[in-house]
């Protein structure tokens, strides 16, 4: 148990990362994906509050494995979530104003986001506190890795600029950080990631959109 | 008053459409849109659930939580109400009409942890809404949640017989017609002037 253990770390951080990225191969948590992500800014902080969460839920519920009843699993992942979320929400609410005024109701839905309760399910309720928090470092790296790499794209073409630096002086595309950007640009990057995937002879996951 | 409220359900459902230009419910939209059918009575089983939530959650918010300061705990709680709401509803259709729980009773469990759902509550205590304002936002809310989800999947059974190049087969090609219609809505939105 522990060897396979050991050798699996660097596997599960590069899981969440890149086979399992929780937004472009798993289409889990999409809402925030386009939501959040007009800047590289936003799209960071939203990811690091994930990150956050999602590591300590799976150390929490991997804590509790034994202890919880499996017919109330569900209600006390819930809770538990909740509780992290409330932490996170009151401190983006004290130390990053602005960035909250714009997201701060997305934040609080972190609470239902199908990917942290899918990772208590499928692996931290199975797992020893090590490789789950390994685990939720990994799918938190993943979703934060997009939410970074959406908000650059769009914050590129929509504002001409990266990080809040000016680079071309006029909005290049304003279209990309409205609405309708945020789905084009998710849907061309799921476009790409299938045809980079069909290239080197694998099956394009065909996402199934779950909650 | 009544203008009042007006003017929140144009712009809950229209204006501001949860999933057209606040991207809430996205899982479930793009899950469920593949048939006409699974649309229908999807959308009918959010606009209830979002309308008694929004009422139950305004109630316990305002009546018990504030004058206790207990604003703090309004995620756990919110959540709670609607899982315990949704629960209890499960239970009480099987019970009084069976053809209906068969019909609707799968979309009922999917519902408790929904963004689109816990959003009503929170945006009603974000707002300082009073309860018909509230109500009224839950049911703006859920007739958007329903036109957008009733658009998709009429679009969607075409697609079904379009060409499309492999790699943006499935979920590729609803994220850009998903673009494609919330470009349409972005024209609404001088409709009114909040």
């Amino acid at each position: 148990m522990s060897d396979s253990a050991k050798i699996s770390y660097g596997k599960l951080i590069t899981n969440g990362i890149f086979s399992e990225n929780p937004v472009f191969k798993l289409a889990l948590s999409l809402c925030p994906a386009v939501a959040v992500t007009t800047s590289v800014k936003n799209g960071f902080l939203m990811g690091v509050a994930v990150l956050f969460v999602m590591t300590m839920v799976n150390i929490t519920v991997s804590i509790f494995r034994n202890l919880i009843n499996p017919k109330v699993r569900i209600p006390a992942y819930i809770l538990i979530i909740a509780t992290y979320v409330s932490m996170t929400d009151m401190f983006m609410a004290a130390y990053a104003r602005t960035a909250y005024r714009e997201m701060g109701l997305y934040i609080q839905l972190i609470v239902v986001f199908a990917i942290i309760i899918s990772r208590a399910e499928l692996f931290a309720s199975k797992n020893k506190v090590v490789p789950s928090a390994v685990d939720g470092i990994g799918m938190g790296l993943g979703f934060l890795g997009a939410l970074v790499l959406i908000g650059a794209i769009r914050e590129l073409f929509g504002k001409g600029s990266l990080m809040g630096v000016s680079l071309v002086g006029q909005n290049p595309l304003l279209i990309a950080i409205l609405p309708t950007g945020g789905f084009f640009v998710i849907g061309l990057l799921m476009g790409l990631f299938n045809w980079i995937e069909i290239k080197r002879g694998g099956n394009p996951s065909s996402g199934g959109g779950h909650h | 008053m009544f203008k009042d409220l007006g003017t929140i359900f144009i712009a809950s459902a229209i204006i501001n459409n949860f999933v057209f230009s606040r991207y809430l419910g996205l899982c479930i939209f793009f899950g469920v849109t593949k048939k006409m059918e699974t649309a229908v009575g999807m959308s009918m089983t959010f606009t209830a659930v979002m309308v008694i939530s929004a009422a139950l959650s305004w109630l316990v918010y305002n009546l018990v939580m504030l004058p206790l300061h207990l604003g703090f705990l309004k995620i756990v709680l919110f959540i709670g109400i609607v899982a315990g709401f949704v629960q209890g509803a499960d239970t009480v259709l099987k019970k009084l009409n069976p053809t209906l729980y068969y019909k609707l009773g799968i979309y009922l469990v999917l519902i408790t942890t929904n963004c689109i759902i816990l959003a009503v509550p929170v945006i009603n205590a974000d707002e300082k809404y009073n309860f018909m304002q509230s109500l009224t936002l839950g049911l703006g809310s859920g007739a958007g949640f329903s036109l957008a989800l009733i658009l998709m999947a009429s679009i969607r059974e075409r697609l079904e017989l379009a060409n499309i190049p492999r790699p943006f087969q499935g979920m590729p090609i609803a994220f850009i017609v998903t673009g494609l219609i919330a470009l349409a809505f972005l024209g609404f939105s001088g409709l009114i002037t909040l």
